[in-house]
């Protein structure tokens, strides 16, 4: 088997983000912008006394996905928490920008951001917030030029914070059983409202609440794939090949009224499982038990409900 | 955090053409290693960037069996550190070396 072949059998979970983007693209035509020889190291981190990272924890570059030309950002989660700082930050809102401008001299026609980030780096947050913010502008404009712009969220830090709004704002979100996305995290949660309102050390709640397969049943995630680098790579080639819902008011009122109605059905609901049984799932209590297999199958015998976009 | 650099003459230069090569990670327990062929054919550098303070000598025992066991001449290891054990860190210059012999960029 080739280094390559047993990369994209491999996890997605336990992956580095360079493993993730060698197995995700098309083998060997990755390359990469502002390469770790570069030195391009966080400013801020010294100051604390912190370790810094050769690429400040995110990969970016250019490839092929299925012969599609593509940019791609990748987070590293193990480091800082995959946070976006002021480094990190505008490695990925270069990379839009010039996917944006069809740089040369292989103007994309996609673009994939592997999100696994606990959100702003609070030792440079407020590089980080405006980071997160021009990110969010240069994925609407990405969409506006009709792009499709492809979140992939499997990762052991999830996408929250800034990254859950990223990966609400992309044009699809993949998602694997690990993936989790929200904006606050179960820890700043309890923080702030308790624990009874929610357990952040209940791994089984976190999950119901913001994993994978809660997100592909409410329609917040539009694919839902096996813990493999090869799934991922699936998915995505399959939706960089679709054409993106037009970038216009009608979907973004469209989207609101599902929004909304979503919030009316189920805003009284306190747990993912009350969701499932209002939704007309058979033993909603074992949706989180049940094995891959048979929770692909149940997703596919689910009419499509497109709750998003 | 302690920065400081470590240079040994290596009696052969790295087998393989590949330019550069990077392993590893940053996070606690955990490091990167940046391997560049940009040393001298008989010298092999080592500039450490470490958060655990206080452990030079382990450092200086580690590369040196590192240097000995690998013959990395000519390659420049650059490391970030979010303090390793020193099993942890020669294994990863092990990995470097190899990944930096196997490159093909």
């Amino acid at each position: 088997m080739s280094a390559v072949a047993s990369c994209r059998a491999a996890s997605w979970l336990e992956a580095s983000a360079r493993a993730r983007v060698a197995g995700l693209l098309d083998q060997g035509s990755f390359v990469e912008f502002l390469g770790p020889e570069q030195r391009a190291m966080s400013p801020h981190l010294r100051q604390f006394d912190l370790p810094r990272a050769f690429d400040d924890g995110v990969v970016v570059g250019r490839g092929l996905l299925g012969g599609v030309r593509v940019f791609v950002a990748a987070q590293e989660g193990r480091f800082m928490g995959g946070t976006f700082g002021e480094v990190s930050g505008a490695k990925i809102v270069g990379l839009l920008r010039a996917a944006r401008d069809r740089a040369a001299p292989s103007p994309p026609d996609a673009v994939l951001l592997l999100l696994d980030t606990g959100g702003v780096r609070l030792q440079e947050a407020n590089a980080g917030e405006l980071a997160v913010s021009e990110i969010i502008r240069a994925i609407a404009e990405l969409r506006h030029a009709g792009l499709p712009v492809i979140a992939l969220v499997g990762g052991r830090a999830g996408a929250f914070g800034g990254g859950g709004i990223i990966a609400a704002c992309c044009t699809a979100l993949v998602i694997s059983q690990h993936g989790r996305t929200s904006v606050s995290g179960p820890e700043v949660i309890e923080t702030n409202k308790g624990v009874e309102e929610f357990d952040s050390k209940d791994r089984a709640l976190v999950w119901r609440i913001t994993g994978g397969r809660t997100r592909i049943l409410s329609g917040a995630a539009d694919r839902y794939v096996r813990d493999e680098i090869a799934a991922f790579r699936d998915a995505a080639i399959a939706l960089a090949g679709l054409t993106p819902p037009p970038f216009a008011c009608e979907t973004l009122r469209a989207a609101q009224t599902r929004l909304v109605a979503r919030r009316e059905r189920n805003g009284a609901c306190r747990d993912a499982t009350e969701l499932w049984a209002g939704d007309g799932i058979d033993e909603p209590d074992q949706v989180p038990d049940l094995t891959e297999d048979a929770f692909i199958a149940l997703l596919s015998a689910r009419s499509a409900q497109h709750d998003r976009r | 955090m302690e920065s400081f650099t470590l240079t040994h003459p290596a009696a052969t230069p790295l087998a393989g053409a590949g330019r550069q090569a990077i392993v590893g990670v940053v996070a606690s327990g955990n490091l990167e290693v940046l391997a560049e062929r940009t040393a001298q054919p008989d010298l092999c550098v080592v500039e450490i960037s470490t958060a655990a303070d206080g452990f030079g000598e382990i450092w200086r025992a580690v590369i040196l069996d590192f240097v000995e066991r690998a013959a990395p001449g000519g390659v420049r290891f650059s490391i970030n550190d979010g303090g390793a054990r020193p099993d942890t860190v020669l294994l990863r210059l092990m990995q470097a070396a190899r990944a930096l012999q196997d490159a093909t960029n």
